[in-house]
């Protein structure tokens, strides 16, 4: 890895790692006394260990102008192991606090081990860690090949991914430990806020920079989303995350919003993480990598604009559909409800381009298990933004509010479409750039994809009847007008559901395992091809006539 | 139309562009009337603050995760209502920053359970909830009761929360750990600046039963039973509009 840097490049590592390692020192001392010195004790530490590995590698041969006809997927390759690590840990964790629901007892008495403390640790995980991690890996990817332009140097590519995983690793130790500012998939504080704005800088940075260099006319519509995913992600995280921190010296901040508008940033916030993050990014990957593995053209380019205008439009206006009924002035919730419904015809759009351009190539969807995980995404993507319509509407979310359902709907997305889109992504890129003419095992392929489908589909209906059941016991009444029902009625009902979707979550989380093995046995597998042939030299031509030589 | 976007898509720069202006009009036209528009939140002239004491159990509430599983929002829903009480106002999280509002009922609404159970009660459930809820599953944080309140930073918490718009006092910010101990301890020389500061409906009491101990135990279960009872507005707005809801 070291020996792709060149020399000034590596100086320039060096320098940034420094930096890095005296803020670390710097939180460290300022925050003594304060779980603070934690955090800044962990930045240093990484910053070192990284400083080690530059410079064990300082004086390795620096890389030759040959490396300039080729892609640079190095990053892509880190970032894709990565993202299944991160899936293992944040489904993993996912599916113990599913039991922690069916076995409270399950803490040890400890407090990290704790429901609250470890479910951002499971929502961190999989949308930041997974979902992070393969957006920046693939987007490297997509970017040059659909630009025709190597990124721009080696250096950024590696900042923004391991900068990006420290922020992943800053937030999900801090849940543990118990910082946290308590915003729904923003729980991170102050410090780690700040550092995930100069990744995100550098991260749009290379996007621009390769995009100046590119030999193709047109910026391809893949692209389009990964950039609006990058440029909301970052007013979004920005605005939503302004905070006065008590001191240089505590982890603690107290947000510049209060109350209703609090709620309103909040939920503009979080609606748009799922839009931008959990959205626009993917149908990047899907504009990208389904065409090309179904081998068929993207079936409409117009249905491609409609549905990347309205989505980048439309879903800014529908946070507010989560506060249907609360302090929230109505005129807001009726807005959010209004675009929430609307944004059926964009999502549709890019669901029905999708499906369609699998016209044509529906017998490879029946043999190819990877071809088969993208497919089935786009039909839970098209389910669940319906869903999400529903729900919105202000009648269906006084039921569906505070319940279950909403638990499902957003797994029904996260599962079904996020990740099995994913999943469908890196077994068709892997092979790609490990240079392999399949993944290890198709078999495994295969069985990762029920075992998603039969965890999904458990998860997603278990948590319909826990949350409707929930909902309609809320608001029973008796014949003398009093509510039929005790909170801890509903709660009792629950249980055999919470069951079920801990059953479902594990053999999704099982999946993934499989998946990381997989992926692991195939980076083997072309490792063990170059092992065999040491020292083979790049051109075949050149070595054939050097044996003529001897 | 589509003529003009092939022109667009051949910019990098004019694209970049057109993203942030089209994606930020929905949010400006959302999130920027709230703070303008007079009526957004209600005038509560009774509006006290949080003690030190209840910062600090709101910050454990924080720390812990509470509001994944417990909202502190009643709608305007008659079943809402008769299960919880009041509807919930915007003032009476005016203060709040950030607002705790919740978004998942794994377990009930918080925002009017101060007053509603006994400390007693509030400790027992803390320690192990199945000891008085034997459904519930809830964990328990029996480690509360015997960790001391951090104390010696509570000023720099109400300064910050100054700055973003909370009017504590200068007085107020200068004594917060001596009104974090004196709300806790009743029988100590530091609890009558508590009410002096922050009026008479506060709460003075040993919270988790220990007088001589300052508690996280302290700190939370004094969040909890403020919790609803900063303003009497909601109780008034009830009254007057009694059956117009739903």
């Amino acid at each position: 890895m070291i020996s792709e840097l060149t020399r000034g490049e590596r100086r320039l590592a060096l320098a940034v790692l420094t930096a890095v390692a005296i803020l670390g020192l710097a939180l460290a001392v300022a925050g003594r006394g304060d779980i603070l010195a934690v955090h800044g004790g962990l930045i240093m530490a990484s910053a070192v260990v990284l400083m080690f590995f530059v410079i064990s590698g300082y004086y390795a041969p620096e890389p030759g102008e040959e490396r300039f006809a080729q892609y640079y997927d190095t990053p892509t390759k880190a970032g894709v192991v990565l993202a299944m690590i991160w899936a293992v840990i944040g489904m993993g964790v996912g599916d113990w606090v599913a039991w922690l629901l069916v076995y409270p007892e399950m803490t040890f008495d400890a407090a990290w081990a704790s429901f609250g403390r470890l479910r951002p640790v499971h929502t961190s995980g999989v949308i930041f860690g997974f979902g992070g991690n393969a957006l920046i890996a693939t987007s490297f990817h997509v970017l040059q090949r659909t630009s025709r332009a190597r990124l721009p140097d080696q250096f950024s590519p590696w900042f923004v991914l391991i900068g990006y995983n420290l922020f992943c690793l800053l937030a999900a130790s801090g849940y543990l430990l118990g910082i946290t500012q308590s915003k729904e998939y923003a729980e991170p504080e102050w410090y780690a806020d700040l550092w995930l704005v100069v990744v995100w800088v550098v991260y749009f940075s290379i996007y621009l920079r390769t995009l100046m260099r590119r030999q193709e006319p047109h910026i391809y519509v893949a692209n389009w989303y990964y950039m609006a995913f990058i440029l909301v992600v970052a007013i979004l995280h920005i605005v939503n995350n302004l905070a006065v921190p008590i001191s240089f010296g505590s982890a603690k901040s107290y947000s510049a919003f209060a109350g209703v508008q609090d709620a309103m940033t909040q939920w503009w916030y979080g609606h748009n993480a799922v839009a931008f993050f959990l959205t626009a990014g993917f149908l990047g990957m899907m504009y990208y990598y389904l065409p090309k593995r179904a081998g068929r053209p993207v079936f409409s380019y117009r249905m491609g604009i409609l549905g990347f205008w309205g989505i980048t439009f439309m879903y800014m206006w529908a946070g507010s559909h989560h506060l249907h009924y609360t302090a929230l002035p109505q005129w807001v919730q009726t807005l959010g409800m209004t675009f929430s419904v609307m944004l059926i015809v964009p999502s549709w759009l890019a669901a029905a381009n999708a499906l369609l351009t699998l016209n044509g190539a529906w017998d490879k969807v029946r043999d190819d298990a990877t071809l088969r995980f993208m497919m089935l995404a786009v039909v839970f993507y098209g389910l669940s933004t319906f869903e999400g319509s529903f729900m919105s509407i202000r009648a269906v979310n006084s039921l569906s509010h505070y319940t279950d359902w909403t638990v499902g709907h957003v797994h029904a997305g996260a599962l079904g479409w996020v990740a099995l889109i994913t999943f469908g992504s890196i077994y068709a890129v892997v092979p790609w750039i490990w240079k392999q003419p399949s993944m290890y095992s198709n078999k495994l392929v295969e069985a990762h994809f029920w075992l998603s489908l039969a965890g999904t589909l458990i998860y997603v209906f278990a948590m319909w009847n826990s949350g409707i059941i929930q909902g309609l016991m809320w608001r029973t009444y008796s014949e003398g007008g009093t509510l039929a029902y005790s909170f801890i009625d509903s709660l009792v009902a629950m249980r055999p559901y919470y069951i079920a979707r801990a059953i479902g979550g594990g053999f999704f989380a099982v999946g993934a395992v499989i998946g990381l093995y997989n992926v692991w046995m195939t980076i083997r597998q072309a490792s063990a091809e170059r092992a065999e042939a040491p020292d083979a030299p790049v051109v075949p031509a050149l070595a054939r006539s050097l044996q003529a030589g001897e | 139309m589509f003529g003009i976007h092939q022109k667009l898509e051949r910019n990098a720069i004019g694209f970049v562009i057109a993203i942030i202006v089209v994606s930020s009009i929905g949010g400006f036209m959302e999130i920027a009337p709230l703070f303008t528009i007079h009526e957004t939140v209600e005038e509560a002239p009774d509006m006290r603050l949080y003690t030190p004491l209840e910062v600090a159990g709101r910050n454990i509430y924080i720390r812990e995760g509470c509001y994944a599983c417990h909202s502190q929002m009643i709608r305007t829903l008659r079943d809402d209502v008769e299960r919880y009480g009041p509807y919930s106002l915007a003032v009476e999280s005016k203060y709040d920053h950030p607002m705790l509002w919740g978004s998942k009922r794994t377990g009930p609404d918080l925002a009017r359970v101060g007053g509603k159970y006994s400390d007693a009660w509030h400790v027992a459930h803390l320690i192990n909830p199945r000891d008085v809820v034997p459904e519930s599953i809830m964990p328990g944080y029996r480690w509360l009761a015997e960790t001391p309140l951090k104390v010696d930073d509570l000023s720099l918490h109400l300064a910050a929360q100054r700055k973003v718009g909370v009017p504590y006092t200068d007085e107020m910010i200068a004594n917060a750990a001596a009104d974090a101990y004196g709300q806790a301890m009743p029988d100590s020389p530091f609890a009558a600046g508590v009410t002096a500061r922050y009026g008479d409906a506060t709460n003075v009491r040993a919270f988790d039963g220990q007088p001589d101990r300052l508690t996280e135990m302290d700190a939370l279960v004094a969040y909890l039973q403020v919790l609803g009872r900063l303003t009497d507005a909601p109780y008034q707005q009830t009254a007057s509009t009694e059956g117009a809801k739903p």
